[in-house]
């Protein structure tokens, strides 16, 4: 963190009134902020809360908030079958997390660190591909992967997944290797390091802590994918939003059962979200902010 | 967290010169750039050219046999469809919706967490909790858990028996989403502010100015870069909405909310028409580049400056 550097101790009395009375400012807006964060994340406290209830219990009105907490609606959730929806969406996050990185890392390092001739233009495209709208060029591919028979196919979601995160690892990667000091990189070419060499002692220490932000990133994008995985997959392939969906029913109380399938799947990112969040704006910005 | 701007960086400036040597050095530097570049033109690019092929028939799954040649008709129709351009409407109101109220609250939420208080980092991971909620679960979650009108929390807080998601369609959709992406545009704002020099606003401090005039004069200049960014890459994630006007509203009611990733999904697997399908989608993607022409030239300005540091 950029030092909030304290101001420089005053004697002036003028400077010390004001620091009290700032003081006094900051515990009044950071009550402020406090009831702020508490109305941000109270739904998703009610998503967890709910989650334990009965299916009577949660949907009252008024709201209930005292209950005898039950892990029935979790139970429900993995007797209808979400392990193979689980496993699906594991298999393509990660997968496709891996091809990302494999195509991307070296990518970055031609517009970086030994950039080709029209580095900026390359670059550019990546990120131009992002911008397009994927309902518009998703019809080809969807008449493409059915004419293929691979719909249906969770390979065919590893590989769509790898193009959608290809430009924000490119973008992000970059901007990691560009800390690597080029004096450090120039000095070892000059002490006759290879490029393997570089690679491993220059390079990788500096960029992994980016490499595992720039994975975590795709991973989360990955996971939370829906209009691909609602249009290719049925069966076989279907992801864990897609099993969110199947939920709804217009008969019967379902919202208990709702909020618990809707947190378990949410965790993961939840968890990886909340450890990495320093790192979470640089990724979302594609190495624009750090 | 380191917060620096990567422009303010000056060592790490990738270099401008001229590459030297002959093809074969060329083709070395080339080479790690090949495979990342082949893939995304293959998976973005040849589809696009494909669209545009089938742009030009008359074809409809659901009819059997041949798929004539028509030319530009299902430009025509889908131009003069008043759909589609009620749904580039809703477009571009949901999209700036979301995008101007996330902004405005991301950055009093900024403002918040730039200042020290007991708890801030318990505090700053509360805010950050609905942008890591998986987006097809927020949106259920909204619709049925808040919005409902019978057990939804808005109603059983306040009482009465709105339903919000028919009365409100639109708003419905923009609060689900402006929730989930407040975060966002906070954490690009924090990055802004915690990147201010503080020395200079002391200074400004002790010369007399009030705390107004120092964020109307200081921290809003500084912060533009910022907010630049955080509407552009919000607008580039928000314009793809599809999982909350899918789940919320069905892009009711009528055509309330249907925005035009929802209407090329219902031409496309409701109405099986797939010439016109792609011809909004060819429609889309011509009006895309031009506001990513716009919008490349912000990333642009940001990137030179980069360089010229």
């Amino acid at each position: 963190m950029t030092a909030v550097s304290l101001p420089a101790a005053e004697t002036r009395p003028v400077a010390e009134n004001k620091r009290k009375s700032s003081t006094r400012h900051n515990t009044i807006w950071g009550v402020v902020a406090w009831v702020a964060g508490i109305v941000f994340v109270f739904p998703v406290i009610w998503m967890v809360l709910t989650s334990f209830k009965q299916e009577n219990a949660a949907a009252t009105n008024p709201p209930t908030w005292f209950f005898a907490p039950t892990l029935a609606q979790y139970g429900q959730v993995f007797d209808r079958n979400i392990t193979p929806f689980l496993l699906n969406s594991l298999m393509a996050s990660v997968f496709s997390t891996l091809l990302v990185v494999l195509l991307a890392t070296p990518a970055a390092y031609a517009l970086s660190l030994r950039p080709v001739a029209k580095w900026s233009d390359s670059l550019f495209f990546f990120i131009s591909t992002k911008m397009m709208p994927v309902v518009a060029a998703f019809l080809p591919v969807y008449l493409l992967v059915k004419h293929l028979g691979m719909l249906d196919n969770i390979w065919t979601m590893v590989l769509l997944y790898t193009s959608m995160n290809l430009p924000l690892a490119v973008w992000m990667m970059r901007s990691f290797l560009l800390e690597v000091p080029r004096e450090v990189l120039e000095a070892g070419e000059v002490d006759g390091a290879g490029l393997i060499m570089s690679i491993r002692k220059i390079i990788l220490p500096i960029v992994s802590p980016g490499l595992a932000a720039t994975a975590l990133i795709c991973f989360i994008f990955s996971w939370n994918e829906f209009f691909l995985a609602l249009n290719l997959t049925a069966t076989n392939a279907s992801t864990a939003p897609i099993f969110l969906v199947g939920f709804i029913s217009s008969e019967g109380a379902f919202l208990a059962r709702l909020c618990a399938a809707a947190t378990l799947l949410s965790l993961p990112v939840l968890i990886a979200g909340w450890v990495a969040q320093n790192k979470l704006v640089r990724g979302l910005s594609m190495g624009a902010v750090k | 967290m380191t917060t620096t701007v990567a422009r303010q960086d000056r060592r790490t400036q990738p270099p401008v010169l001229p590459v030297k040597g002959g093809a074969k050095d060329r083709w070395i530097r080339r080479a790690p750039l090949l495979p990342a570049l082949i893939f995304a033109i293959v998976v973005t690019q040849v589809p696009f050219l494909y669209t545009l092929y089938l742009s030009t028939l008359s074809w409809n799954a659901l009819r059997p046999g041949d798929k004539p040649f028509v030319g530009l008709d299902n430009y025509v129709t889908v131009l003069s469809d008043t759909r589609l351009r009620s749904a580039l409407v809703n477009t571009v109101v949901l999209t700036a919706g979301a995008v101007v109220f996330s902004m405005i609250l991301g950055l009093m939420l900024a403002l918040l967490l730039d200042r020290k208080f007991l708890g801030r980092g318990i505090v700053r991971t509360m805010l950050i909790t609905p942008f890591l909620v998986m987006p097809i679960a927020a949106a259920l979650l909204w619709k049925h858990a808040i919005f409902n009108p019978t057990y939804g929390l808005i109603n059983g807080f306040f009482g009465g028996s709105t339903d919000w998601v028919s009365s409100y369609p639109k708003g419905a959709v923009i609060a689900t989403m402006v929730w989930q992406w407040t975060p966002f545009m906070m954490l690009i704002l924090l990055a802004g502010l915690q990147s201010q020099s503080n020395d200079v606003i002391e200074a400004a401090r002790v010369d007399g100015a009030n705390a107004w005039q120092i964020f109307r004069r200081m921290t809003l200049p500084h912060l533009r870069q910022y907010l630049e960014l955080g509407a552009l890459l919000g607008s580039i994630y928000l314009v793809n909405t599809f999982d909350a006007i899918f789940t919320i509203t069905q892009g009711g009611p009528g055509t309330a909310t249907t925005n035009l990733p929802y209407e090329i999904y219902l031409t496309m697997f409701r109405k099986f028409e797939y010439g016109e399908a792609s011809a909004a989608g060819v429609v889309v993607v011509i009006l895309t580049i031009i506001v990513a022409t716009f919008a490349l030239r912000v990333i642009s300005g940001l990137f030179k400056l980069e360089e010229n540091r």
